[in-house]
């Protein structure tokens, strides 16, 4: 049996796949206005390259990958982007005290964390607002890991770094918004 | 960070925050656990880590809940856009 053979239908793009390519962006770039661009890019990328399209996968499939890659572009900008937010050293990074607490960020105990108050929506907001405090690359790594839930192995791939880099961004974006979260809410 | 019974409130953090998505080894574990005996702050640090945790699951079911899509003006606007670059390539 002849392999059925998938053609593109560009007048149909947006009305048939943007909200599924915008919610597999949003899921990763947690930016309303970014993720409409991510899309828009793609279908613009598409287009362009619609004549190398070989019908092998469906047109979905195709449209996917492309986004992928403009997702893992995005990623590596951010990732080298010069003077961005810096993340908040926990630790002492040289010297005797390598790897010890700083002593202004030692854990202080907490008052009101309760677990009645984790449905409470101003805690959601306060959370929303230490995510965005992070550097993006760290809020990036860190909601695609523990809001989106996606597997290490997939997260790995698809940004193209390993799990030790994976685990010292989770590691850093979780002890930056654990300082915040205790500054803002938790010490109150 | 393998092969050594003591480690540092920077790498016992680490396993900790990797233990949250139960992705740390046993022997990290062990570490961890054994750090704990002479950390207090590390061990009050994995307290209110598991209780971060359960917040930001809540946060991930809400967020699971919701689809989000594009506005039907905002798809009018990127077809526009669309035609215009088509007749640009052709």
């Amino acid at each position: 049996m002849a392999e059925q053979q998938h053609i593109l239908h560009p007048d149909f793009w947006v009305d048939k796949h943007s909200d599924y390519l915008f919610n597999f962006a949003i899921a990763r770039v947690n930016n309303y206005d970014l993720a409409k661009d991510l899309v828009q890019e793609t279908f613009f990328a598409g287009l362009k390259s619609a004549k190398n399209f070989e019908g092998k996968a469906s047109e979905r499939t195709w449209l996917v990958s492309i986004l992928k890659r403009k997702i893992i572009d995005y990623y590596r900008k951010i990732n080298s982007t010069k003077g961005q937010a810096e993340v908040k050293m926990n630790f002492y990074e040289d010297g005797e005290n390598e790897g010890s607490w700083i002593e202004e960020r030692v854990p202080q105990s907490w008052d009101n964390a309760t677990e009645k108050s984790i449905e409470n929506d101003e805690l959601k907001q306060q959370l929303d607002y230490c995510i965005s405090k992070l550097p993006e690359k760290y809020a990036m790594v860190f909601t695609m890991k523990t809001i989106q839930e996606f597997e290490t192995e997939d997260i790995c791939k698809e940004l193209d770094i390993t799990s030790s880099n994976l685990w010292v961004m989770i590691h850093r974006a979780r002890t930056q918004l654990r300082k915040c979260m205790e500054d803002n809410w938790f010490k109150k | 960070m393998a092969h050594k019974f003591f480690i540092n409130c920077d790498e016992a953090t680490t396993i900790c925050d990797k233990s949250q998505y139960k992705e740390a080894s046993i022997f990290e574990i062990f570490q961890l656990k054994l750090h704990f005996l002479f950390c207090k702050v590390c061990a009050l640090y994995s307290k209110q880590n598991n209780f971060l945790s359960k917040i930001y699951k809540s946060k991930a079911t809400s967020c699971k809940k919701q689809s989000v899509c594009i506005s039907s003006k905002e798809k009018e606007e990127i077809k526009k856009q669309l035609e215009q670059l088509k007749s640009e390539v052709s």
